[in-house]
């Protein structure tokens, strides 16, 4: 009698077992074989021709250097608005405010912020930036929706990396007469700059990743744009992943969409090992 | 100085609350319009969408369940993967293979949504034709498969946290009273991180049903009643796929639908929390 059941649990246990290393397999050969696969599509697609030009219907060519330069203005001009926001608002929850309930209502909407899927920024953000603010269907309409996007990111690793900022650098500083301003510019802020910087980084890979958001807002032209065209309302502009999606979907051009996948795949690849190093840099810092 | 600077910052602060309330009344104000001419319940109760029809009919059932059958299959393949791998993660990974497999979610987890419509498009739905021997391999099925492997990543990052969090004396105490390690941890440690593990099947809720381009690369845009061979849409697909050429109420149409859709996930937000505090004074 006893052995039986000894024989049932034993099966159990090796059956669970199973289970559980089939299914990290099965997560490790999804990787694996996505990435293996849109490189093996995709890195013979990739030409010094195609990332060095716009598209020519006259040539019948595709080229992807408008669209690069995009991805490229969008991040930059959503940094530069996101990250005073992000960080002054995750400052003022950690550094000023008082109240409670108010901390727990700004928090919910940073919450809510997050959980709003990005095709429903898109639209919004048609509704307010290209349509309200008349900025048409432009590179500054898309950049204004992705700060919104990537706010809460932000705001979170900027507070998480104040939490550890030990009080007494701050009463030190305020017992040496420092003004809060000062204290907080003075001894805080050089503290959490890893903290900032490691948003910034999953930022980054928010935005190059992101899609259905700048479908409505930024539009899908694909032709090359000076710094300065970039900032004018009503220069569309398509990213990198939007060129994707026209390419594979509406175009039928699988092969330069792949190329542009393994770009992306590349660059996603880079943003993760930074804010590896990042999260391992804090780690020491803190030890 | 002082006075500007905390001003600022409060202005800063005080900005999430402007945008989520700003969103929600350009979604109200521009959903309301369409739901008022078409009728509440006809809208959402009709199963015919032919808005360009001569006698156009707006019902976004099909929608509706569209999106719910897409998710419950994505949670319904994704979370118990997600849960095994994070079993695997927290409890008998070696230190060096758990960091390995942790880059490799972490990489899933960073990779566009473009990008799984892509491989989705090419790979998934020629081969779902062929197995199962279909005219269009694009639907509902291809659409699960995809956003099963999209909510991995935050299923298994949040279950992990979840599972390490149990303290240790408990898988101790039951291994102590002679169950396998293996029992303690099923018997045991899961069941303790109930409340970690919901909010993960909460967040991967939020994110299948909220994705759109992936979706819309292969589930075959069609505004069908769903089926699990046929070419569906969702709601997020209804908004993005004619959204650039629509106008009148049509488009107001299209605005009452992500209305539905932001109603849904603030409904599925409102869950985390409360599964959080629960977890939180427990």
């Amino acid at each position: 009698m006893n052995d039986k059941i000894y024989t049932i649990r034993k099966a159990k246990d090796i059956f669970l077992n199973i289970l559980v290393y089939l299914a990290t397999g099965i997560v490790c050969f999804i990787l694996i074989g996505l990435a293996g696969y849109i490189l093996y599509r995709g890195i013979d697609n990739i030409s010094w021709e195609l990332v060095s030009t716009k598209p020519s219907l006259i040539n019948g060519t595709n080229g992807i250097l408008p669209n690069i330069l995009n991805t490229l203005y969008i991040i930059i001009m959503t940094l530069i608005i996101v990250l005073p926001l992000g960080a002054g608002a995750a400052i003022y929850l950690n550094e000023y405010a008082k109240n409670k309930k108010f901390v727990r209502i700004i928090e919910l909407a940073t919450e809510t912020l997050a959980g709003i899927p990005s095709i429903i920024y898109g639209l919004v953000g048609m509704l307010v930036f290209v349509e309200f603010f008349s900025l048409g269907t432009s590179l500054l309409a898309g950049t204004f929706t992705l700060a919104v996007m990537t706010l809460p990111v932000i705001i979170r690793t900027t507070g998480e990396s104040l939490k550890t900022v030990p009080d007494s650098y701050r009463e030190g500083a305020l017992a040496l007469g420092a003004g809060k301003w000062h204290m907080i510019r003075t001894v805080v802020i050089p503290c959490v700059i890893d903290g900032i910087v490691t948003g910034c980084i999953l930022s980054v890979g928010r935005i190059a990743g992101e899609s259905a958001a700048l479908f409505f807002t930024a539009g899908m032209a694909n032709e090359i744009l000076s710094i300065r065209e970039a900032l004018h309302a009503g220069s569309a502009g398509s990213s990198l992943t939007v060129a994707l999606y026209m390419y594979a979907k509406e175009r039928g051009q699988p092969d330069t969409a792949f190329a542009i996948a393994v770009i992306l795949l590349v660059l996603i690849f880079i943003i993760n090992m930074l804010a590896k190093l990042a999260a391992v840099k804090l780690k020491q810092k803190r030890s | 100085m002082e006075k500007i600077m905390k001003c600022l910052f409060m202005i800063c602060g005080i900005l999430t609350i402007v945008f989520v309330a700003l969103i929600t009344i350009f979604l109200v104000a521009s959903g309301i319009p369409a739901i008022r001419t078409i009728g509440l319940s006809q809208f959402l109760s009709s199963t015919v969408w032919a808005p360009t029809a001569s006698n156009p009919s707006y019902g976004i059932l099909p929608f509706i369940l569209s999106s719910v059958y897409g998710t419950c299959g994505a949670l319904l393949l994704g979370v118990p993967t997600g849960i095994l791998c994070a079993v695997f993660l927290s409890k008998m990974s070696p230190a060096k293979i758990g960091n390995i497999v942790r880059n490799v979610v972490d990489l899933l987890a960073g990779i566009p949504s473009v990008v799984y419509g892509l491989v989705g498009m090419i790979i998934i739905v020629p081969y779902v034709r062929e197995v199962f021997n279909l005219p269009d391999g694009a639907n509902l099925f291809s659409a699960i498969i995809v956003l099963a492997v999209m909510i991995l990543p935050s299923v298994i990052s949040v279950s992990e946290t979840a599972i390490k969090a149990v303290p240790k004396e408990y898988e101790e105490a039951s291994l102590a009273l002679g169950a396998t390690k293996t029992e303690s941890i099923f018997k045991v440690v899961l069941p303790a991180a109930k409340s970690g593990i919901a909010t993960a099947i909460v967040l991967g809720t939020g994110r299948a049903a909220g994705e759109a381009m992936a979706v819309m690369m292969v589930a075959g845009n069609v505004a069908n009643m769903p089926k699990l061979f046929r070419s569906v849409r969702f709601l997020t697909t209804a908004v993005a796929s004619e959204m650039s050429y629509s106008s009148g109420l049509q488009r107001q149409a299209l605005f009452s639908i992500a209305l539905v859709l932001f109603l849904f996930i603030m409904a599925v937000n409102i869950i985390l929390n409360v599964v959080i505090k629960k977890g939180e004074t427990k």
